[in-house]
């Protein structure tokens, strides 16, 4: 049905013909390539949530296995960076921070369980809400920042505007092109190209994927979030690995330049330094997370508070906790469905990994929307 | 979170702006935007600044995806949801 509002632009990206099409170059390249699987990786929660929700795995051809790999910030904080929060957060200090943080454990509590004992933990949409109750206030306020670089931009665009005294950043940022090169080099993976998340190109720009392909010899395909979008940037890059071209196609040009958002970027580097650190469940990352620089230690939690963790470490884990496999479903080495956990003893309401408590977990994602289907033998 | 949602601005006040994501207004900060931005434009914001400019033979196409989701999804659709939260990104407390 002919929708009188929408352009025959906006068709364009609704088309179902399109669409079938589409799916059924897919299945071409496929057969072209002649092996199974053929392994791609996407980054990105934000393009599992619409391959899920749009149901589209069930239109890739059998031997297409697009996996999410490191692509929830939230999932990939580290314990000991929750831990950190955490302890702030017990000894007084008000923590403001996104919603997810909320209650992704920590090695003993997550930052609901602290909440639950009386410390004040806020949620917050935004870096800026963060620092206008800081300035309503004169409490200590530390803005626990998660997220990736596109998220880090706005943590580094709040310093530079000015901050009151009594605010500070707990950066958890983190940097996602390092933790390409990990996945890629890991043995268990066989990543055969990657779907790079277009709003974090629009900051990055795609060139940023440039030393990357050079170095692995892995196709990268910058792709929107339409399920067009999605199907038609896995063609392009299904493409390029029957051509054996490793090289970084932007295929999502109304909102990706090859530069990026140059201001942005600037603003990024001005306030954080990337620094090796561990990701939860993955590895240690050389240059995977953002830190401030040392001209911003005034404004570092880490440094204005003396943070004691020894507390919160003389826990043992639960049990459950031990069997949680979140860290082989970020290296794209195991399914949500593969967890003897999933969907029985984590839960959204009751989340043993990290996976399970993000909007942007692939745990979390199956459990609501369905992961892969069921197509029979 | 790495979604972001695109808006019109309706007004610009120095480094704020007011923008207008599918009826509901919302304050979203300049700060980080690399092209000059002026009223009518269309943003793609991300926990409260704009990231980027969308060029305006683009934005009937990047709207399609918001447009569908807001209309259709349950309350509980995580996608959604998400979408949600970033427009609630311009949201500023009044005093108290």
């Amino acid at each position: 049905m002919a929708d009188s509002r929408a352009s025959g632009r906006a068709l364009e990206f609704r088309d179902p013909r399109r669409g079938r099409e589409l799916t059924a170059l897919l299945g071409r390249l496929c057969a072209d390539i002649g092996r199974a699987p053929i392994s791609v990786m996407h980054v990105c929660g934000s393009h599992e949530q619409a391959i899920a929700r749009f149901g589209l795995r069930a239109s890739f051809p059998r031997a297409l296995d697009v996996i999410m790999g490191p692509g929830c910030p939230v999932c990939v904080t580290d314990l000991p960076e929750v831990d950190e929060a955490v302890a702030l957060a017990l000894s007084g200090v008000r923590i403001m921070t996104y919603g997810d943080m909320l209650r992704v454990p920590g090695t003993a509590k997550s930052l609901a369980d602290a909440r639950a004992e009386g410390a004040h933990v806020d949620v917050v949409y935004s870096v800026a809400q963060a620092v206008e109750a800081a300035r309503r206030s004169n409490e200590e306020i530390v803005f626990f920042a998660s997220g990736f670089e596109t998220t880090a931009v706005a943590t580094a665009a709040a310093l530079l505007a000015g901050t009151p005294s009594n605010f500070s950043v707990l950066s958890a940022h983190k940097y996602i092109p390092p933790v390409m090169e990990i996945v890629a080099e890991m043995p268990q993976t066989r990543v055969e190209g990657f779907l790079a998340a277009g709003h974090a190109a629009a900051i990055t720009g795609s060139e940023v994927f440039e030393r990357f392909v050079e170095r692995h010899g892995i196709p990268v395909v910058v792709a929107g979030f339409e399920p067009l979008d999605i199907l038609a940037g896995l063609a392009c890059l299904l493409e390029l690995i029957r051509d054996r071209r490793a090289t970084v196609v932007n295929a999502y040009p109304r909102c990706v330049t090859r530069e990026g958002n140059r201001k942005a970027q600037e603003a990024l580097w001005r306030v954080f330094r990337s620094i090796g650190g561990r990701w939860r469940g993955i590895a240690h990352v050389p240059n995977g997370n953002l830190r401030l620089r040392d001209e911003w230690a005034h404004l570092d939690a880490r440094r204005r508070f003396k943070i004691d963790l020894a507390g919160l470490w003389s826990y043992a884990p639960p049990q459950s906790a031990a069997q949680c496999i979140c860290g082989d479903i970020m290296a794209g080495i195991a399914a949500p469905t593969d967890c003897p956990l999933f969907g029985t003893k984590c839960l959204p309401d009751k989340p043993v990994g990290a996976c399970m408590v993000s909007s942007e977990g692939s745990c979390r994602i199956w459990q609501e929307y369905g992961g892969r289907p069921d197509l029979g033998a | 979170m790495c979604l972001g949602v695109p808006g019109k601005v309706i007004e610009i006040d120095g480094m704020v702006a007011t923008v207008d994501f599918f009826g509901v207004r919302r304050p979203v900060l300049l700060d980080i935007v690399d092209e000059p931005v002026v009223a009518g434009d269309y943003v793609l914001n991300h926990v409260g600044y704009a990231i980027r400019k969308i060029p305006a033979s683009e934005v009937e196409a990047t709207l399609a995806l918001y447009e569908e989701l807001l209309r259709e999804a349950e309350r509980e659709d995580l996608m959604a949801a998400d979408v949600r939260s970033e427009i609630a990104a311009g949201e500023r407390k009044k005093d108290g």
